[in-house]
């Protein structure tokens, strides 16, 4: 198999594992933290808007750390640094 | 593909180029100046007040609210920074509905510029409440081993800051862009409402997360006094 080949295909292949695995752990830790939240809500309606600003900002944190997987993800396929050393190799 | 705003070329003199990025945050700019301008020209105190006074109001009223309830100070010297912050980049995001209209915040450069404001206005902030001794002091808590971790934790966080809002604007627009091609008549205009929807959660929380980090470095007032009232 050509190196071309080999890199596009590992690429697309890293990229959906980066993606997918990536998607986990952020969507369990959100769901994690809405249910905590609409839990205590329940509990004291009163202090709802305290606790929604804290759900925004840790959603937030949580969050980064898919869109780290997203931004590897987009770099893996749209501008992979490998592949195009190695177009660039195989075209000079 | 084309998916950045960096790579728009608008303009090419040979020499240098304009890429959409630069374009369309000047334009934002000129926007959110002349729109200014043109509402604080004629304010009135009066019982009633033009409708463009009473947005702004509200606008305005309700950053220096919350900034109020995250610091429980005085909103004031924070209101220029943490608001500006907010109306550009909602402004930019809620723009991007406008065909042709490459949010400028979908670039990683204008959100590492933003988040690099952010950075250096914490210590500012920091020094004008406190001196530069405790402020320094701040970061060998709670012991001095702790000191790498500080200083880490200050360069990752604006790192942080600058990745989740490109991250988040750019995916928005390549499901956009996707969308497109798959099923063009009617899901993306559901995917740019949702991106609304995303655009200003972000600009809220890019603002929320500046402020906390300078009411982090801040000298809490309440604190100090509470202990004081200990001592005593």
């Amino acid at each position: 198999m050509d190196a071309i080949e080999l890199i596009g295909m590992m690429s697309v292949l890293a990229a959906g594992l980066c993606m997918g695995i990536g998607a986990l752990g952020p969507a369990i830790g959100e769901g994690m933290a809405a249910a905590a939240a609409l839990r205590s809500i329940a509990q004291q309606p009163d202090e709802s808007a305290a606790i929604t600003r804290t759900l925004f900002v840790a959603m937030a944190m949580i969050e980064s750390t898919g869109i780290y997987a997203f931004v590897i993800a987009i770099i893996l396929i749209f501008a992979n640094p490998f592949w195009e050393y190695a177009i660039k190799h195989a075209a000079g | 593909m084309k998916f950045s705003p960096d790579q728009f070329i608008i303009v090419d003199w040979g020499w240098g180029s304009l890429n959409a990025t630069i374009v369309f945050t000047w334009l934002e700019m000129v926007l959110l100046v002349a729109g200014s301008w043109l509402i604080t020209r004629n304010l009135s105190s009066d019982v009633t007040i033009s409708r463009w006074q009473n947005v702004l109001e509200i606008l305005v009223a309700g950053i220096a609210k919350q900034i109020e309830e995250i610091t429980r100070q005085k909103p004031e010297p924070f209101l220029p920074f943490v608001g500006t912050l907010f109306i550009f980049i909602l402004v930019s995001n809620l723009l991007s509905v406008i065909p042709y209209y490459h949010s400028p915040t979908a670039s990683l450069s204008t959100t590492s510029a933003l988040a690099l404001c952010v950075f250096i206005a914490v210590p500012v902030f920091g020094l004008s409440s406190r001196s530069l001794g405790s402020y320094l002091r701040q970061y060998m808590e709670p012991t001095f081993f702790m000191l790498p971790f500080n200083i880490l934790g200050d360069l990752s966080r604006t790192l942080a800051l600058a990745v989740r809002l490109y991250g988040n604007v750019l995916s928005g627009s390549i499901i956009g862009f996707v969308l497109l091609l798959i099923v063009p008549l009617f899901l993306p205009v559901v995917m740019s409402a949702l991106g609304l929807l995303t655009g200003t959660i972000q600009a809220y929380i890019f603002a929320l997360l500046a402020m906390i980090y300078i009411s982090s470095v801040l000298k809490n007032e309440e604190l100090e006094s509470s202990s004081n009232r200990k001592t005593k």
